[in-house]
């Protein structure tokens, strides 16, 4: 579990997240929303740990962050899997060796256990014949997938995503939604997703964070946005037609 | 202001290479890479503008000596002269950094713009250790490029002498010889090593740093080419007057 009490972080004169406080569970899918300059990839950093933060504290599993020496430090971070917004595979190397990388690092494990590990995941994120091809070779989606791979490869407790489905068409970022979804409950992790796609909040948000100006304006799940009167999460979340008409026909339906 | 604060930043970033290392046997892997993309692929362009810049001293060398009095010897001693103090250290070095440098900036740059960066980050990597480190281990070989550049630069030198008539090879082979300092090619060496350090980390620290798109990742790649020249060329004239002067 990750809890954050009353984080607050600051560039200069710009107070960016001002005293957040919450709580992410393991084997959930935690989704941070928000309009863009909200905060949402700052306190994302912050949690990732490559932004220090002035007041407040971030704790894993019991264990406060800033109280954390250089090498636990190390420890949690290769227990953190990410999954970034461009994929960020590193273009020299195979698909293979991407996914392989965590583990060259971290472990000693011979290069034959790697390969198979990386068979494992490659199946996991259906892509059992893209071993050779490099990043450059493979479209947005099997990126997205690989990016995936290669952060559960080495089992990680915390697994993070910043904003998995950007630039997906609407198809393959449902397959992506639903493989993060499922990998968090078969890996137990704790997952933590950044996000302005509405149909991931819909699909996915088992508990939803919403930030304005760096407040926590929000907390809830994908069945209470539906009946939240928040005026700043109904403005942002029903702006479109559609998720309002959306709306309006869930709630008629528990009525 | 900026400048002193980037001049800080820089010698940080030095620091922060050599500390929490790479596992060794990832880090080699790296520097032979490094040392494939940065000197073995950089032989070809050193020999071939050392072999004809050799050529072309010589020929200049030839042609303003007009006064029968001075001894013919004298254009392989100021080919050797020009090629082992100043061309093959110096200006290859200003020629690499546009070759290196610019390589090295925008392949770190555009890790930078693609995420890969924070990638390594957030597995607990020192990405500075990672990437930096090999690149400037890697170029401890420079020296041996510049040492085929020296060469190369002489032999060119010879070979316009006695293609092009400007002189004989007996000549030739004497004035390369004559009054010849060894210390003349430990100072060239002493250089070039400086040179290498300059050449790894300068062209490292603007593309590490950058901030921005595609585009930033070209302009970084050409301030660095300045800047890198620009250092070259300031160390070249303070360790010539520390060693000859």
């Amino acid at each position: 579990m990750i809890v954050v009490n009353d984080l607050h972080k600051s560039f200069g004169d710009a107070h960016v997240l001002k005293g957040i406080s919450t709580t992410f569970e393991k084997g959930k899918t935690n989704l941070i929303i928000g309009a863009s300059g909200s905060g949402k990839t700052v306190f994302l950093k912050c949690l990732l740990g490559l932004f220090e933060y002035e007041q407040g504290t971030i704790s894993y599993d019991g264990k406060i962050y800033k109280e954390l020496k250089e090498r636990e430090r190390r420890d949690l971070r290769a227990k953190i899997g990410m999954v970034f917004q461009g994929s960020a595979l590193f273009d020299s190397m195979t698909i293979a060796e991407n996914i392989m990388f965590p583990l060259k690092m971290f472990t000693k494990q011979s290069k034959s256990e790697m390969e198979d590990r990386a068979n494992i995941v490659l199946n996991r994120v259906n892509l059992p014949d893209a071993h050779h091809k490099m990043p450059s070779e493979a479209s947005g989606g099997m990126q997205k997938r690989v990016a995936i791979a290669r952060a559960i490869v080495n089992n990680p407790k915390y697994l993070f995503c910043d904003e998995p489905n950007s630039g997906l068409d609407p198809r393959t970022a449902i397959v992506i939604d639903n493989l993060i979804n499922e990998i968090t409950d078969e890996y137990q992790m704790v997952t933590v997703i950044n996000s302005h796609d509405m149909n991931q909040v819909m699909e996915i948000g088992e508990k939803i964070v919403f930030l304005q100006h760096g407040n926590k304006e929000w907390e809830g799940s994908k069945e209470t946005i539906f009946k939240t009167d928040n005026k700043a999460v109904t403005d942002f979340v029903y702006s479109s037609e559609l998720f309002k008409k959306v709306r309006k026909m869930y709630i008629e339906e528990n009525e | 202001m900026t400048y002193l604060e980037n001049i800080g930043k820089y010698f940080l970033m030095i620091r922060e290479m050599f500390r929490k290392p790479t596992k060794w046997s990832v880090m080699k892997h790296l520097i032979l890479k490094d040392i494939d993309d940065l000197i073995i692929g950089s032989l070809g362009i050193v020999a071939f503008i050392s072999f004809f810049v050799g050529g072309v001293i010589t020929i200049q060398t030839a042609l303003n000596i007009s006064n029968p009095l001075i001894p013919k010897y004298l254009v392989g001693f100021a080919t050797r002269q020009s090629v082992i103090l100043e061309f093959a250290p110096t200006f290859t070095s200003i020629i690499m950094a546009g070759k290196v440098g610019s390589f090295i900036t925008s392949s770190i740059g555009t890790m930078r713009v693609t995420e890969q960066i924070d990638a390594l980050e957030v597995m607990g990597i020192n990405s500075l250790n990672y990437l930096v480190f090999p690149k400037t281990i890697a170029l401890l070989l420079y020296p041996f490029a510049i040492a085929i550049g020296m060469f190369l630069g002489i032999l060119g030198g010879m070979a316009a002498c006695v293609f092009g008539g400007y002189t004989s090879l007996e000549d030739y082979i004497l004035g390369i010889q004559t009054d010849f300092d060894t210390f003349h090619i430990t100072y060239s060496f002493i250089k070039t090593f400086v040179f290498a350090f300059i050449l790894a980390t300068i062209p490292s620290f603007h593309g590490f740093y950058m901030k921005g798109g595609a585009l930033e990742v070209g302009k970084a790649s050409t301030t660095a080419f300045v800047w890198t020249s620009v250092v070259i060329i300031l160390l070249n004239y303070i360790l010539t007057d520390m060693l000859l002067g």
